[in-house]
């Protein structure tokens, strides 16, 4: 008999989280994720996964282990807070008519 | 459509009918291959590879059908893109005998891709500059799809060769039961002649050199070792296939001689 098999779930590839600018100017837009041996690997398969129908000009892939996420077990302390903090909004200042694109 | 880009090669009737046959191997080439690794939809090693390999497909099938256009309008008989793929038997096909070999494993599939790549690479470079303008459009575009496809298999490959013990061996096999196929990659007959010297194909003999020196040194990179060559009695592009091509047709031409005409 062959050696046995090695142990599938070991044998998986990581998870690459995907990144795309859909054209340039704009920023890159998170898509999804998908599983790869290693980065090179990741952006062909991100290629072949996510801009068959001429969805971008880049992509940027991440390992998912290496983003840091805040807890939602947090979340009350983290965003709560700036609830009741409404001048935080730029909606109190008269913009001048001369001002374009702000 | 019509056909408003003629052939400088209409008018010269000889020409005509070596460059009919020369276009079909290209054409012939990329649709074998491309229904070849339309098999292994819903069965590749991993759901990004299975789009992976499906994309290869339908950028290859999407070249066999200019290709196979113009074929159609070259010959003159009224035969479409469709005619010529669903209507034509086995001998009559042009293609490369390495492209209708079974897919095997994924180490198998990947050594035939990359074969063919290089060779696709070389010929679609040279065609850019054809004195044949449609050629010449049509390489253009397949160039880019098959300069992906190149860096796909390639990466492959050397992932394979340079990987276990296992995958190791299993690219060596590849290598050496796809060997033998190679022989008619670079080596000129008649009609590569003639194409030639009317400067619509590039010249095989000098395409030959780059492709071995290219091919050798990945080889090395991925830690696989090039086969002895030897002469084999397969000749796909005259029409002299392997067994297996009838039963790929028999698959991929069932519909339309079975509903002859049937569309949805």
């Amino acid at each position: 008999m062959s050696d046995p098999l090695p142990d599938p779930s070991a044998a998986d590839w990581p998870l690459f989280e995907v990144f795309i600018r859909s054209r340039s100017g704009l920023e890159h837009k998170h898509v999804g994720s998908l599983h790869a041996a290693d980065a090179r690997m990741a952006i062909e398969h991100a290629r072949d996964v996510y801009t068959r129908r001429q969805e971008g000009v880049s992509i940027w892939v991440v390992r998912s282990a290496d983003i840091v996420a805040s807890d939602p077990g947090e979340a009350e302390a983290l965003f709560e807070p700036a609830r009741d903090k409404v001048y935080r909004h730029p909606t109190f200042y008269a913009i001048p008519d001369e001002v374009k694109n702000l | 459509m019509s056909a408003p880009a003629a052939a400088p090669a209409r008018g010269d009737r000889a020409l005509g009918e070596a460059l009919f046959p020369y276009v079909l191997r290209l054409a012939d080439t990329s649709l074998v291959l491309g229904q070849r690794l339309g098999e292994w939809i819903g069965h590749a090693p991993a759901l990004e590879e299975d789009l992976g390999l499906a994309n290869l497909a339908l950028d290859l099938i999407g070249q066999a059908r200019l290709l196979l256009t113009y074929a159609g309008e070259i010959e003159g008989r009224g035969r479409d893109e469709d005619a010529l793929a669903y209507l034509r038997d086995a001998p009559e096909f042009r293609n490369l005998a390495l492209a209708e070999q079974p897919n095997g494993d994924f180490a198998h599939t990947i050594v035939r891709q990359w074969l063919i790549d290089g060779w696709q690479l070389e010929v679609y470079e040279g065609l850019t500059g054809s004195a044949d303008m449609r050629l010449a459009a049509i390489a253009a575009k397949a160039l880019k799809e098959t300069r992906y496809h190149y860096r796909f298999s390639s990466g492959w490959l050397l992932r394979l060769g340079d990987g276990t013990a296992e995958s190791q061996a299993r690219a060596q096999q590849a290598l050496d039961s796809l060997w033998r196929f190679t022989e008619e990659l670079f080596a000129p007959d008649e009609i590569d002649e003639r194409m030639a010297e009317a400067g619509i194909a590039p010249r095989l003999g000098a395409a030959a050199g780059r492709w071995e020196r290219r091919i050798g040194q990945e080889l090395r990179t991925a830690t696989l070792t090039l086969p002895e060559r030897r002469p084999h009695p397969w000749y796909g592009k005259c029409g002299v296939h392997t067994e297996h091509l009838g039963h790929l047709l028999g698959e991929m031409q069932h519909l339309q001689r079975t509903y002859p005409g049937v569309s949805w």
